[in-house]
């Protein structure tokens, strides 16, 4: 997936804290072997009654939500089991960034690899963003990266951190994979001496 | 200054690290299962490559296999098949050892490792699973990844990984009677909430730790996960050394000698520091219950359920009401006395021979209430027969309970062990999330006691009341 380097959208409020992965996609999606269908199980539990109606109630069954590629949520976001299937469905729903005041370890990790921008800001700006975005759905927000700036409609700016190294890979689509591989030489050396 | 345990283990493991990134970090043992991998190995097919170190890497069936229907995938769900189907493939096809559910080791994958002794002090070790946190119960750095990392460790045997932060978590003084490891873990989470450990690795230190025995540190260091923190170790010492001793996989003859002098060095320095620090004072500990929906909402079985007014952080409130809501309980009301519908002794968490010996013993001779399902799945097929050897099967059979297969069942309910909308599940696994032992499920996690305790009353109940 082309990793985002700046994005101007409409958000979607999630007013919720601890959203596990288990939530973002039940473990009863998890019996493929692709990648690949994912979006359809996004918050399932909570986007569908169990005859498969949707809940009129939950922001993304909302016609004025539905654009929206941000996804705003409470703290420690994406805690739990750590399947990359949450990302994926997140990812294929049409999301490209997330932001909240906190994310889960591994969910982090797995956002990285797949292009999913994910913005930390303080709590009392997450939820002032949550009050906007419920008020008026069709806020645009721009998340840019190589600025490392949330910018609102009326031009306030909120920096975001993110790790220097993890920004370059994104922006220049360095694949870890390919990265660990030029030291293979490194890791062959490391391998030819015993641990004790 | 001295060293934590957590340096010791990560310091040998980077094998290269550029200014201002990541280390690449060597991974010593890779275990993998059937739900979590496949796309990885399809990664390595795109892109045409081998798995750098099959001999590091260890395959077992456990989350999505049924628990009782037999070892016959032509009888089971599709999906559970085509994902054990294509495990096999890939491990026949990259020369992996698997530990199929046709042989006599399969189990879940956390409980296996230990007991083949794969599982090392010193060790980094992953998993495409949050759960690998417990094999840090032996000295080990292990915690879990995201699939697009299990292909990266298959072809490479490295992952790139930011260095976590230390914190020790210090547990004091003596257990009191029927209190266990399970009460301890879910203690530290509701002190430091579900994501207070973020970007941090846990050493569990302290009296009350150096006493415990390997399955209860492998509990314990299970739910760091619980906690927020990717990994928790406890330092290796003569009870680690005893449990691994003549494992298969474990170190032989000379090398064992030359492995425990090292291993022995696996400790925290005096002088070193931390970065966070918390202290536990076990003796004050009660048997723990979560009336919530995140691991971090538990208490006393003697409490009550916190009232929302007594709540200062307004995120928190809010989780509360919305726990309330989703568990059909009231803020005040005590957990004792609470209804149960189903009761679930198993898991990575407490799914170990100890686990089931001691639930047992409070089943033994009694009934489950009328109106409560009660299943007991043994953590791997080595656990399952020791107990049966044990007799432990015929008590609880004799008691009411259904004895199932090895795997991970009704912990994150993938295969058809699903509790219904509404039930209250008495739990001895590691969650507590909405829908997690099945859409709608209401799940109370405590320690394989409480949960037998639960089954025979049809209710919360302190199970030192039956001790």
């Amino acid at each position: 997936m082309e990793p985002i380097k700046t994005l101007t959208a409409s958000a979607v409020p999630l007013r919720a804290e601890n959203v596990d992965t288990d939530q973002i996609i039940p473990a009863r999606f998890l019996t493929a072997v692709t990648k690949a269908g994912m979006g359809d199980g996004l918050f399932s539990s909570w986007r569908y009654n169990p005859d498969g109606s949707p809940k009129p109630d939950f922001p993304l069954n909302k016609p004025e939500y539905k654009d929206g590629k941000i996804l705003i949520a409470g703290r420690n976001f994406g805690s739990g089991s750590s399947r990359e299937h949450a990302v994926w469905a997140l990812t294929e729903y049409g999301f490209r960034a997330v932001i909240t005041s906190g994310f889960a370890d591994i969910f982090y990790n797995n956002s990285l690899k797949n292009g999913l921008l994910l913005v930390a800001l303080p709590e009392e700006t997450v939820n002032m963003l949550l009050d906007l975005v419920e008020e008026d759905p069709e806020t645009q927000i721009t998340v840019d990266l190589a600025s490392q700036t949330v910018t609102l409609p009326d031009g306030q700016q909120l920096g975001f951190p993110i790790d220097p190294f993890r920004k370059i890979c994104l922006l220049e689509g360095v694949d870890d994979l390919g990265y660990i591989m030029k030291q293979a030489d490194a890791i062959a050396t490391y391998e030819a001496v015993p641990a004790y | 200054m001295g060293k934590t345990l957590f340096e010791k283990v990560w310091e040998p493991h980077v094998v290269a690290q550029d200014p201002g990134a990541p280390a690449i970090l060597y991974v010593d043992a890779h275990l993998i299962h059937e739900v979590t991998s496949p796309q990885a190995f399809s990664m390595l097919r795109e892109r045409g490559l081998p798995v750098r170190r099959p001999d590091k890497t260890f395959a077992t069936m456990d989350h999505a296999i049924p628990t009782r229907i037999g070892v016959d995938i032509s009888l089971w769900p599709a999906d559970a098949a085509t994902q054990v189907r294509t495990l096999r493939e890939n491990c026949h096809d990259f020369g992996i050892t698997l530990w199929d559910i046709e042989g006599d080791v399969q189990g879940i994958v956390h409980i296996v490792g230990p007991e083949m002794g794969v599982t090392q002090p010193g060790m980094t070790i992953v998993c495409g699973d949050s759960h690998t946190s417990t094999h840090g119960a032996f000295g080990a750095l292990a915690f879990g990844i995201g699939t697009s990392e299990v292909g990266h460790v298959l072809a490479s045997q490295c992952l790139l990984q930011k260095k976590p932060k230390t914190f020790a978590i210090n547990v004091e003084g003596e257990l009191g009677l029927g209190i266990t490891a399970k009460d301890i873990i879910l203690a530290i989470i509701a002190k430091n909430g579900a994501g207070g450990g973020a970007g941090y690795v846990f050493e569990y230190r302290g009296s009350a730790i150096r006493k415990l025995d390997m399955a209860s540190r492998m509990t314990i260091c299970n739910m760091s996960i619980e906690g927020g923190a990717r990994a928790g170790m406890i330092a290796p010492d003569e009870t680690t050394f005893e449990y691994m001793k003549g494992r298969p996989f474990a170190p032989k003859g000379e090398q064992w000698d030359k492995a425990v002098a090292y291993w022995k060095t696996l400790v925290t320095d005096d002088d070193a520091a931390f970065d966070r620090t918390l202290t536990l004072d076990a003796s004050q500990l009660a048997p723990m219950v979560t009336y919530g929906t995140n691991p971090g909402q538990g208490l006393y079985v003697t409490s009550n359920i916190p009232l929302a007014e007594e709540i200062e952080d307004p995120s928190e409130r809010r989780s509360l009401l919305s726990a309330m809501e989703y568990m059909g309980l009231k803020p005040g009301q005590p957990i004792e006395g609470q209804q149960v519908d189903i009761v679930f002794i198993g898991s990575c968490t407490n799914g170990r021979i100890e686990d089931l010996r001691e639930a047992a013993k409070i089943a033994k001779g009694k009934k489950v209430a009328d109106n409560v399902q009660a299943l007991v799945v043994p953590g791997s097929k080595a656990i399952k027969a020791q107990a049966e050897a044990e007799g432990l099967d015929v008590i609880f059979t004799e008691a009411g309970f259904e004895w199932r297969g090895a795997g991970c069942s009704m912990c994150l309910a993938m295969n058809d062990d699903k509790a219904g909308a509404g039930k209250y599940v008495a739990s001895t696994s590691n969650r507590n999330f909405q829908g997690r032992q099945g859409p709608g499920s209401r799940s109370l996690l405590m320690s394989p006691i409480m949960a037998a305790a639960a089954a025979l009353n049809g209710k919360v109940v302190d199970v030192r009341e039956l001790l």
